[in-house]
C-alpha cells in the first residue's frame, strides 16, 4: 500500500472542512466516540451532524471560531494511506499553506461553484505550484447549489486553466463535487451524468505518484558517522534522491575524494541497492574523512556547488527579512551561516506579479539572492525537492524565519557540474568561477614568516575557499600564481628570494590569519561577512 | 518503476529513522520516554534500526506512577534488558508518600503530580535537551496540530499559537538554556499503522494487549481491571470478562475492551473493523472538553 500526502486550504465558506469531514467519515477515518464529542460540542444542535466540526481542533479555535494552524488528518482505504495537511485559508495563509504543501504529492484546491475562481483559489494554486506539488486537483464544490449544471463547471474549468497556464508544468485535474451531499467525493454521483471522470477519492487512490520522487540523481546527505567499534565505519542517512548499489563509485562532497560503495547496511540485513527515501547506512571501500553535512553522490552526476544562488523565499517571521543580516541556513543535513545579499523583488500574491520590494515581511514571497559562508551542494528545487529546499533560522530568537526554494541557475551565473547532457554551453566565464567558489580569485604575496602562508591557506580552506599556498623563487611563483588565479583560486605566495609584489597582486607584511582574512574581505576578495561571531552565534 | 516504490509502512519507518538520527546528531542529551505501551515498543524498534549496528545512543526513561499494571513492569524490565538499553525509572516519591492517588485527588491532580510533575523533574534532573515521545497525531485533536519537533519553554509548556513552522524534513532544534524540544517520531503513524508494523516486524508487546478472561468492574460502560483495591460503588461487583487493553496507562484509569483477539493478526483484524478511538477508554482525556490540550500546555506529552 502506498502513502499519498495531500494538502488542502480554504476558508470556512468554501466547504473545505466539510470535504475533509466527508472523506474521513465515509472512509471510516473517524471513530464513533469522536463523532459523539462533535455532537456534544455542537451544543444542543442534536439534529444531524456537522462534518466540519470534525476537523476543528483546539479549544482556543472553537472559542474564537477560527483555525490557527496546520492540522494533520489520516485516513486510509484498502488501496492507499492518506495524510492530509489541512491549512486555514485566512490570515497567515501563505506561511501555513507553504508548510502544508512542502511535503505534499497532491493539492486539493476548492472552488465554490457559485462564485467561480476567486483570488484565494488562485493563491492556493500558486503556492502549491511554488512548493513543487506535482498534482493539483481543482474540486468545484457546492454543485448542488447550482443545480449540478455542466456549463457552470465548464466555465470554471476554462477560467482556471487560463490562469494556470502561467504555472509551468502543473498537472491539473478538475472534479465537480458536493462535499455536503457527498456527490463525486467517495462515490460517483448519479446527479452529474455529464461528468465522465472518476470521484475525488478514486482519483486520490489511483493518481500515479511513483514517479514524483527523483530517482535519477543520487544524493546522500550524511546525517551521522556510525562508528560503534573499531572495525566498522559507516555513514548513516536518508537517501534524498536517486538509487545506489553496492560497487557504485561515489564522491564525497565537499572534499571531492572518491571511493566505492562496499556495503549497504540495515538492521534487517545488507542490501544490494537502495533508493529514495530509504534510511540506510553506507560503508565505503576506502577510509575518507567524511562528517555530518557532507554529501555522497555519483561522480558522473554532481549537484551544483555555490556560495551564492537565487531562491524564492517565503517569509514566516514577524521581523522582516533584513538584507545583509546573518541567518542560519539549514539545507539537507548541513547548516551554514547565510545572508540575503539582495532582495530582487517580491510576488504580489493576489495578482501573481513580481513587484519591487524594499523589505520582505511576514507571509510575503520574495526573490532573494542568498550568500552562504561555505559552499552548498544542491539542485534546483524544480529538479529535486529534497536538495533544493532550505530554511532560515534567526540566530537570536531561534525561530524559523523563512523557507526557501533554490532557483535554476541564471545563465552565465553558474555552470551546472552535472554529467552527460547537463553541461552549460559556451566557455566558462570568470563570473561563473566566482559564483562556484563564492569568492574572487587573488594573488597574495607574503613577506613575513613562512608559516603565515600555510596558516592563511588553512583559514581560507576551512571557509570553503579554493586556495593554494606555495614557496619558491619569486619568478616561478608569479607564473604559477597567475595560472591559479585564472582558475579562480586564491594563490598565496611566500617567495624565498627578494621580490616586489607584481601588479594586481596583494602584497603585505601581515602574518596573523585573521588579519589576512580581514584584509581580503576589505579588498572584496571574500564576501563581506564578518568572521568575528565564530560558529557559536 | 514499482521496484522503486516503498510501502506506506516502510515510508513511515524511513521518516521516523531520519528524525531519530537528526536528534541524536544535533542534541547534546536526548532521552526517549518509554511508556511500555505498543507505541513505545515501535519507537524503540525504530531506534534500534536507526543506529544499527551501534546501540541506541540515549537512555530510555520510564515515569512510574506506581499505579501501573504489574505485567507492564515485568515486561519493561525483561524487554529493556533483552535489547541492552539503558533504562531510567523515575517516580515522584514525595507525592506518593503524601498519599497521591486518583480517588483522593481526582484523576486530573493525580496525573499532574505523578506524570507531568514527575516527567518535568526527571528531564531537569537528567539535563535532557530533547525528549522523544511516542504520541501520534491521530490520537487526539490537539495532537493533530503538534509539530514533530515540539518546542517547550523552560517550564516544559507548549504554546499552540506560537509553534515553529515545520517544512520538508528540515527541523529547527535550536533552543536556549533551559528550553527543550519534545520530539514525536511517530507523528504520522496511525493506530492501525502501529499494529500492522508490530505484525510485520514481530515486535514484542506487553501481554495486556492480548485478550484473556480478566477480573473487571463495569463502570459507566468502561471495563476497569480489578487489579488493585478499586473502591467499589454501590451495586458494583467484580466479574470475569474476556477482554484486552487497547492502550496502556495506570490501573485505575485505563479501561479494557471486550475482545477475543489473542494474537497480533487477530488484533489487526479487529482494528480494521473498529469504530471507536483508542483513547476512549482513558479516563483522563474526558475530564473536560479539550483536557488533553490543557495538559499539554502544562508540560504533558
Amino acid at each position: 500500500m502506498e502513502l499519498l500526502r495531500l494538502s488542502t486550504a480554504g476558508s470556512v465558506d468554501d466547504g473545505k472542512s466539510t470535504l475533509i469531514g466527508r472523506l474521513l467519515y465515509d472512509s471510516k477515518g473517524v471513530y464513533e466516540d469522536q463523532l459523539a464529542s462533535v455532537r456534544h460540542a455542537a451544543n444542543g444542535n442534536g439534529n444531524g451532524l456537522d462534518l466540519a466540526l470534525l476537523t476543528d481542533g483546539l479549544r482556543a479555535e472553537r472559542e474564537q471560531g477560527i483555525t490557527i494552524d496546520v492540522a494533520y488528518r489520516y485516513f486510509s482505504t484498502p488501496r492507499r494511506k492518506f495524510i492530509i495537511a489541512d491549512t486555514p485559508g485566512h490570515e497567515q495563509y501563505t506561511r501555513n499553506m507553504a508548510t502544508g504543501a512542502s511535503t505534499a504529492n497532491l493539492a486539493v484546491i476548492l472552488v465554490d461553484a457559485r462564485y467561480g475562481v476567486r483570488p484565494q483559489s488562485r493563491r492556493h494554486a500558486y503556492i502549491a505550484w511554488l512548493l513543487g506539488i506535482p498534482h493539483l486537483v481543482v474540486a468545484v464544490n457546492k454543485m448542488d447549489l447550482v443545480d449540478f449544471r455542466e456549463e457552470v463547471f465548464e466555465s470554471i474549468r476554462a477560467d482556471f486553466s487560463e490562469f494556470a497556464a502561467r504555472l509551468h508544468g502543473a498537472d491539473l485535474h478538475f472534479i465537480p463535487i458536493s462535499a455536503l451531499e457527498g456527490d463525486n467525493v467517495v462515490a460517483k454521483s448519479a446527479r452529474m451524468p455529464w461528468f465522465d471522470g472518476a470521484s475525488l477519492l478514486h482519483h486520490l487512490e489511483t493518481v500515479h505518484i511513483a514517479s514524483d520522487l527523483n530517482l535519477n540523481d543520487f544524493r546522500f546527505p550524511v546525517q551521522q558517522v556510525s562508528r560503534p567499534h573499531a572495525d566498522f565505519r559507516g555513514y548513516a542517512g536518508q537517501i534524498a534522491s536517486g538509487v545506489v548499489s553496492v560497487g557504485d563509485p561515489v564522491m564525497a562532497l565537499p572534499s571531492g575524494r572518491t571511493s566505492r560503495i562496499q556495503s549497504i547496511v540495515t538492521f534487517d540485513g545488507p542490501l544490494e541497492s537502495a533508493f529514495a527515501p530509504m534510511a540506510v547506512t553506507l560503508c565505503l571501500e576506502d577510509e575518507l574523512d567524511i562528517s555530518r553535512g557532507d554529501m555522497l553522490v555519483h561522480p558522473s552526476n554532481l549537484p551544483q556547488a555555490a556560495r551564492r544562488f537565487d531562491a524564492t523565499v517565503v517569509w514566516m517571521s514577524e521581523k522582516p527579512l533584513e538584507p545583509g543580516a546573518l541567518y542560519l541556513l539549514k539545507q539537507t543535513t548541513s547548516q551554514v551561516k547565510a545572508s540575503a545579499a539582495e532582495l530582487r523583488g517580491k510576488v504580489d500574491i493576489n495578482r501573481l506579479e513580481k513587484v519591487a520590494a524594499g523589505e520582505l515581511r511576514l507571509n510575503e514571497i520574495g526573490e532573494v539572492t542568498v550568500e552562504t559562508h561555505r559552499p552548498l551542494f544542491f539542485d534546483a528545487y524544480r529538479r529535486n525537492r529534497a536538495t533544493g529546499c532550505f530554511i532560515l533560522i534567526d540566530p537570536l530568537t531561534n525561530e524559523t524565519a523563512g523557507a526557501g526554494m533554490i532557483a535554476e541557475p541564471r545563465p552565465r551565473q553558474t555552470g551546472r557540474v552535472a554529467g552527460p547532457g547537463g553541461f552549460t554551453a559556451g566557455r566558462v566565464t570568470p563570473a561563473e568561477r566566482y559564483s562556484r567558489a563564492g569568492h574572487r580569485p587573488a594573488v597574495v604575496w607574503l613577506s613575513g614568516e613562512r608559516e603565515a602562508a600555510y596558516r592563511l591557506e588553512r583559514a581560507l580552506f576551512d571557509r570553503g575557499c579554493l586556495v593554494l599556498a606555495m614557496e619558491g623563487d619569486a619568478e616561478t611563483l608569479a607564473e604559477r600564481a597567475e595560472a591559479l588565479a585564472a582558475a579562480g583560486f586564491i594563490a598565496v605566495c611566500r617567495p624565498d628570494t627578494p621580490f616586489e609584489a607584481p601588479r594586481g597582486a596583494i602584497g603585505t607584511h601581515l602574518t596573523a590569519a585573521t588579519e589576512l582574512c580581514r584584509l581580503l574581505e576589505e579588498k572584496g576578495i571574500l564576501p563581506g561577512m564578518s568572521l568575528s561571531g565564530g560558529e557559536g552565534i | 518503476m514499482d521496484r522503486y516504490t516503498l510501502s506506506h509502512l516502510r515510508s513511515l519507518e524511513a521518516e521516523s529513522i531520519h528524525i531519530l538520527r537528526e536528534v541524536a546528531a544535533e542534541f547534546a542529551r536526548p532521552v526517549m520516554l518509554y511508556s511500555i505501551g505498543k507505541d513505545s515498543s515501535v519507537m524503540v524498534r525504530l531506534a534500534q534500526k536507526a543506529f544499527y549496528p551501534g546501540r541506541i545512543p540515549f537512555p530510555l526513561l520510564h515515569i512510574d506512577t506506581t499505579y501501573k499494571f504489574h505485567e507492564m513492569i515485568e515486561f519493561r524490565d525483561r524487554f529493556t534488558a533483552e535489547i541492552g538499553a539503558r533504562l531510567i525509572v523515575h517516580t515522584n516519591r514525595k507525592a506518593i508518600e503524601e498519599g497521591a492517588n486518583p480517588f483522593r485527588l481526582g484523576t486530573q491532580k493525580c496525573c499532574a503530580l505523578l506524570k507531568t510533575r514527575a516527567l518535568l523533574d526527571a528531564l531537569a534532573e537528567g539535563g535532557f535537551d530533547a525528549a522523544f515521545g511516542g504520541a501520534r497525531r491521530d490520537e487526539e485533536k490537539s495532537r493533530a496540530k503538534e509539530r514533530i519537533y515540539s518546542f517547550r519553554d523552560a517550564y516544559g509548556q507548549w504554546d499552540p499559537k506560537n509553534q515553529r513552522p515545520e517544512l520538508w524534513n528540515l527541523f529547527n532544534g535550536r533552543v536556549d538554556k533551559g528550553e527543550s524540544i519534545r520530539v514525536f517520531p511517530l507523528s504520522n503513524w496511525t493506530e492501525l499503522d502501529v499494529w500492522q508494523y508490530i505484525e510485520l516486524e514481530n515486535i514484542p508487546i506487553a501481554p495486556l494487549y492480548f485478550a484473556r478472561p480478566r477480573c473487571v468492574v463495569v463502570r459507566g460502560g468502561m471495563l476497569l481491571p480489578f487489579e488493585r483495591e478499586i473502591p467499589l460503588l454501590p451495586g458494583e461487583k467484580p466479574e470475569m470478562v474476556m477482554c484486552r487493553m487497547r492502550s496502556l496507562g495506570c490501573t485505575y484509569c485505563t479501561g479494557a475492551i471486550r475482545s477475543e483477539a489473542d494474537t497480533i493478526p487477530k488484533i489487526v483484524a479487529e482494528m480494521i473493523g473498529f469504530r471507536r478511538s483508542e483513547r476512549e477508554n482513558r479516563v483522563i482525556d474526558h475530564d473536560q472538553e479539550g483536557s488533553m490540550e490543557l495538559k499539554k500546555r502544562e508540560g504533558y506529552f
